[in-house]
């Protein structure tokens, strides 16, 4: 099959979890990959980010296909399910609101800059040296939360192409959920 | 007298109310006898189909399956 442009797009996957490593500002650039699938689909294109350009989704089926990183199995049917696909939006909504709401007290002076990243919500990484200075507290505490929130999706998605088929994680993206969720209220006022 | 056998096709089905709507099928049809329908789910050209099951075998959610029908 003929290869596009679009089709290199892993490499904006690596790029910006590698810029995370040595300045945690570069997070900043991940809302990209939250406001383009939502405004694609808004407008009418559907689920066209995750079919083609989607950069993670890239990412795991390189690593799953061409490195054979994946066990190529079955995922419990569970993962498809609907009260999985939207329990785990509506925790990672929960998350992601928890993480505006630390960045908020830190722009209100109420907390100190935590030069972290969490992963899997749960671990504490010092990342103290991404960080150099020279922007508001908030600014960094978004970036560190941002970036959690990024690198801890990418491990899941790893996990579940190792143990499943490559693109699992496309499964129970929770910006896919919301895609086709869009889409179809979309379908439905048509 | 010639008994005809009725003639059994193989071709893809998507369990519809499951799909996500990935498009990971649409990647590896090789007739491009799958696409994903207004980012709703994935849509198969029973026309197209040749029931290879490539995109049964890629499909991460495996909700898609390889069954036959009458020709």
């Amino acid at each position: 099959m003929k290869k596009h442009w679009y089709d290199y797009l892993w490499i904006v996957s690596i790029v910006y979890l590698t810029l995370g490593f040595f300045n945690i500002l570069c997070a900043w650039i991940g809302l990209i990959f939250f406001f383009l699938p939502l405004l694609i689909a808004i407008f009418g294109g559907g689920k066209l980010y995750c079919n083609l350009f989607c950069d993670r989704g890239q990412l795991l089926s390189l690593l799953g296909k061409k490195l054979k990183l994946s066990a190529n199995r079955r995922p419990p049917v569970f993962l498809h399910k609907k009260w999985f696909r939207y329990g785990f939006l509506a925790f990672f909504m929960v998350m992601f609101g928890q993480m505006l709401w630390i960045t908020y007290l830190v722009g209100a002076g109420q907390r100190p800059l935590s030069q972290h990243v969490k992963l899997l919500w749960s671990i504490k990484l010092p990342w103290q040296w991404a960080y150099h200075g020279g922007v508001s507290p908030w600014v960094a505490q978004f970036s560190f939360g941002f970036y959690s929130i990024m690198l801890t999706s990418t491990l899941l998605g790893i996990i579940t192409m190792i143990l499943f088929r490559p693109r699992s994680w496309c499964v129970y993206c929770p910006m896919g959920t919301m895609t086709q969720l869009i889409s179809r209220a979309r379908s439905r006022s048509e | 007298m010639i008994e005809e056998k009725p003639r059994k096709k193989r071709k893809a089905q998507v369990a519809k109310q499951d799909c996500v709507a990935c498009g990971c099928c649409t990647k590896v049809c090789p007739k491009g006898a799958i696409r994903v329908y207004k980012g709703l789910y994935a849509q198969v050209n029973e026309g197209l189909c040749i029931g290879c099951g490539r995109c049964a075998a890629e499909c991460p959610a495996a909700i898609i399956e390889v069954v036959k029908v009458d020709a």
